[in-house]
């Protein structure tokens, strides 16, 4: 013991402080550590901050400080009246903001577009907060619902029947078209050398056809009754409740269980019953906007919004089908997705607007609008087909073994178990197709339609404003607010990601 | 009692109903029929629609068209053509411009993506950032809205030729374009092409030689001073021998305008402009990430092998990093070639501009022109996930798996 503490060392007085360690955090700890730490630092952190320098004053300086904010037209933003170099010209944007958010729709029905607006960002929000409770509700209110009710308010105009009279007319559409396609290969029968197979290829079509038009009889005979009567819409839309409601009663489960099924249905159409009376669509509606008076942020919006709306269903439906087994529908949808995938959308755009009209009967005319987003549709819908196969392919086999061991149909469990999992992982991705989709509205200018960017371009030309910085105020105006979308989108597809993979983090 | 082996059931009739059916069988063959009548019906109604409306409208279906002069034309031709040529002509012009712009843009996108992603990487804070606002801020704006940024804002407000901007006196730029000197070829143009072709040939061989040494007998060879003496150092020596290969003609401002030197139309700035830094930012965002997911103990491992830093990044991270960067980037160059058909905004003459555009509404032979353009890209397109499938495939071999 003694041996160890004459061989052991005591310090007799204490040590002098050691220094401070180098402050490593805070503002002056990045400066030190990250910016100013070598040579090779320094020099890096004086060429990012020329590059600020050199981008940002300018722009600063452009958009604020030597902007002109008041004036009647270009004389205001002209460097000789304004006594300096003149920046951003505001005016002309205060100018042309009605023309850049609505186009030509008219001034006094523009009210419609605001109600439409707020409509959708009332339903939208809730479904992007994932506290707020009821998402499905909120997902079929938005994506029937709205836009049914937008279409209305936006383009105006009633309705003359209602689902009774739609579904006769449709088949009876179909039924006709299958009866001309008999008739074609009969008289084709006459020329042709496989006459006898066509004749009786031809026969049994239009046999068919007309057992068809004999099925749909009682439909159609209703419907020219109902178009008889004053009352023909809300004739229909009782008929049609009952019916839709009879149905999924029975469906549901009948006395049993079928309370429920049969509640909702009555519920659904009694709201349908009181948009269509405050909207007056049994009378007419609200006055007709014709789409080629629509223009501005109001396109780029409608187009979007469908864009989405309609996309994913397509994809979902492509996504199903290619991951099918039946060697058709997989070929095709494989087909038809690496089809759209593989050519550019203004090739897409110039089809629906020059070739999509040839292949429609000639007395059948679409608007341009629709073309439009008839294209961006199966457009959009084969890339959310990618998405959704992506997590269709996540979904461990597992889950539809075991759906399948408690005896669910093919479509029970596709519905119930697999897709609302699938769905969930893609979000992000599905976000991302969205903002692409956004910016990818601009191209519809290219097809002569008015969207933000179209209308920014047309008001180029107005002599009134031209200015030597009117061309950058209006791209500085709709940057920002492209910005602002894609940047807002991209910020919650993050933060989506972020919630979905909380298990992963530690 | 015994009893017997259950007869296996036919697997030739199942596996029958298996490829012909699906996993459903016979429901699947019936849907199968169902699906097939309904596209049927849809093709019968497409092709009897349109061959009413084409003859209401008088327009004969077919290619005949293209035999037919074309009238208009194209400010921008790499193949001679005049107005008297035929559409076909204009579909080869429009083609080869929309292969131009995008070779063009590949290149630029490629270099200014991998400098954003080393921005991003660096450990400077300063340069991080602006690199992430660069990304962001491109990122989120429409393509068009570059294109048409760069084209209507930014080289409409560039000075006219006479006061163009001078870049050391050889190019001028001015919102008529820019003007570049022109190469001239001289007496001993052939020679250096062909010295030029021998170097890259050898070169070429001469890494595939050094690389088998490398995997089969593991010997190191230094090919890198014989690559230069042949790619730079040949072609040097043949300049000494046979005189200079080409002169270069200055553009010379003559009255309003430049004489001599190339132009380059201000649409093709424009274009290459918005495409290169628009796919830029998508390239830095893979680059990025295909470095980041190189686990950092591969680092370390080769640190502790003892190979020097470079050596570690060139060949341990650098072909891991690949693997990962290469499939998107290849998407997004097929991206780039594919938005490249958004000149038709500014009239940069590609072949949607001039072919599904000036040709379409001239001879209004909408069907076959659209398929003709959506033929090409489509083209374009598969080619590529046909290469990038034996790209992945080899990846695949190459890792055992």
């Amino acid at each position: 013991m003694s041996d160890i503490a004459s061989s052991s060392f005591v310090r007799q007085d204490l040590l002098n402080e050691r220094p401070a360690p180098v402050k490593t955090t805070g503002f002056i700890g990045l400066v030190r550590t990250r910016l100013f730490n070598s040579p090779t630092n320094i020099l890096l952190t004086i060429i990012g901050a020329l590059l600020l320098w050199f981008t940002i004053i300018p722009s600063v300086k452009f958009l604020v400080v030597d902007a002109v904010w008041t004036g009647k037209d270009r004389t205001a933003c002209l460097a000789e009246n304004a006594g300096f170099v003149v920046g951003a010209c505001w005016p002309y944007i205060q100018a042309k903001l009605p023309q850049l958010i609505y186009g030509f729709y008219p001034e006094a029905e523009r009210w419609r577009v605001n109600l439409t607006l707020v409509l959708a960002v009332l339903l939208l929000l809730p479904l992007l907060i994932p506290r707020l409770p009821s998402k499905g509700l909120n997902a079929g209110l938005f994506f029937f619902a709205f836009p049914l009710v937008a279409f209305f308010l936006l383009h105006g105009g009633g309705i003359k029947g209602f689902g009774l009279s739609w579904t006769a007319d449709l088949l009876q559409l179909f039924d006709d078209s299958i009866i001309g396609a008999g008739q074609a290969l009969l008289s084709l029968a006459k020329t042709s050398a496989a006459a006898p197979l066509l004749w009786v290829v031809g026969n049994l079509i239009v046999l068919v056809g007309t057992a068809i038009s004999w099925l749909i009889f009682p439909l159609t005979w209703l419907r020219d009754q109902l178009q008889g009567t004053g009352q023909s819409v809300w004739a229909d839309f009782a008929i049609t409740a009952a019916i839709v409601s009879l149905i999924a009663f029975v469906l549901g489960g009948g006395v049993r269980t079928g309370g429920r099924a049969l509640a909702s249905s009555i519920a659904t159409f009694v709201a349908i019953a009181i948009v269509i009376k405050l909207m007056g669509l049994d009378h007419g509606g609200l006055p007709i906007v014709q789409t080629n008076l629509w223009g501005g942020l109001l396109v780029t919006l409608v187009v979007s919004v469908t864009g989405i709306v309609t996309s994913l269903p397509i994809g979902i439906a492509l996504a199903l089908g290619r991951r099918s087994t039946i060697p058709l529908i997989r070929i095709f949808s494989i087909a038809f997705i690496e089809f759209w995938r593989g050519v550019p959308l203004i090739t897409v755009l110039f089809f629906a607007t020059y070739m999509l009209p040839l292949f429609l009967p000639g007395n059948f005319t679409v608007d341009g609008l629709v073309r439009a987003l008839i294209g961006i549709s199966l457009f959009t819908g084969a890339y959310q087909a990618e998405n959704v196969r992506g997590g269709l392919a996540a979904i461990p086999r597992g889950q539809g073994e075991a759906a399948a061991a408690l005896g669910l149909s093919w479509w029970k469990t596709t519905s119930l178990i697999v897709l609302p999992q699938a769905l969930r992982h893609v979000i992000p991705n599905l976000v991302n197709s969205f903002i692409s989709l956004f910016k990818d509205t601009s191209l519809v200018s290219i097809v002569a339609l008015f969207d933000l960017l179209g209308s920014l371009r047309a008001s180029f030309s107005d002599p009134k404003w031209s200015s030597p910085s009117t061309a950058f105020t209006g791209f500085a105006f709709a940057g920002i607010i492209y910005f602002i979308f894609c940047f807002g989108m991209s910020r919650y597809s993050l933060f989506v990601e972020h919630r979905l993979n909380a298990h992963r983090r530690n | 009692m015994s009893t017997e082996a259950r007869k296996p059931p036919p697997q030739i009739a199942l596996k029958i109903r298996r490829v012909l059916g699906g996993k459903t069988g016979w429901n699947g063959i019936a849907v199968q029929f169902a699906f097939a009548a309904i596209l049927g019906w849809i093709a019968y109604e497409i092709v009897s629609n349109a061959r009413a409306n084409l003859e209401n409208q008088h327009i004969a279906a077919g290619f005949g068209f293209l035999g037919n002069n074309a009238g208009f034309d194209v400010n921008q031709t790499l193949i001679p053509y005049t107005g008297s040529d035929t559409f076909l002509r204009v579909f080869l012009v429009g083609l080869l411009n929309t292969l131009v712009v995008s070779v063009v843009g590949i290149f630029f996108a490629t270099v200014i993506g991998f400098i954003v992603a080393l921005c991003r990487l660096s450990p400077n804070w300063l340069l991080a950032r602006v690199g992430e606002i660069y990304v962001e801020i491109i990122r989120n704006l429409p393509l068009l809205f570059q294109i048409l940024f760069w084209y209507l804002a930014v080289l409409a407000a560039l000075p006219n030729p006479r006061q163009s901007i001078s870049l050391l006196g050889i190019a001028f730029v001015s919102n008529r374009g820019l003007v570049i000197p022109r190469p001239i070829g001289e007496s001993g143009f052939e020679a250096f092409l062909a010295v030029l072709a021998f170097g890259m040939v050898a070169s070429l061989a001469l890494r595939i030689y050094a690389r088998r040494a490398l995997f089969q007998r593991g010997q190191m060879i230094r090919i890198w001073p014989y690559v230069l003496g042949l790619l730079f150092g040949l072609p040097l020596i043949t300049m000494l021998v046979s005189g200079l290969p080409f002169t270069f003609e200055l553009p010379q401002l003559k009255g309003f305008n430049f004489a001599g030197g190339s132009r380059i139309i201000p649409e093709f700035v424009a274009l290459t402009l918005a495409l290169s830094t628009y796919t830029a930012a998508f390239i830095a965002e893979i680059v990025r990430a295909g470095i980041l997911s190189v686990h950092s103990g591969q680092m370390e491992a080769g640190a502790s092998l003892g190979l020097s830093r470079g050596t570690t990044l060139r060949l341990i991270v650098v072909p891991q990093a690949m693997r990962v960067i290469v499939p998107p980037l290849t998407n997004q160059y097929l991206n780039l070639t594919k938005n490249s058909s958004l000149a038709v905004a500014i009239g940069y003459p590609d072949l949607v501009s001039v072919f599904a555009g000036t040709s379409l509404s001239q001879t209004g032979q909408a069907i076959e022109i659209i398929a003709m353009t959506m033929g090409v890209y489509l083209l374009i397109s598969l080619i590529t996930s046909a290469v990038m499938s034996v790209y992945g495939w080899r990846v695949s071999r190459s890792l055992g798996a």
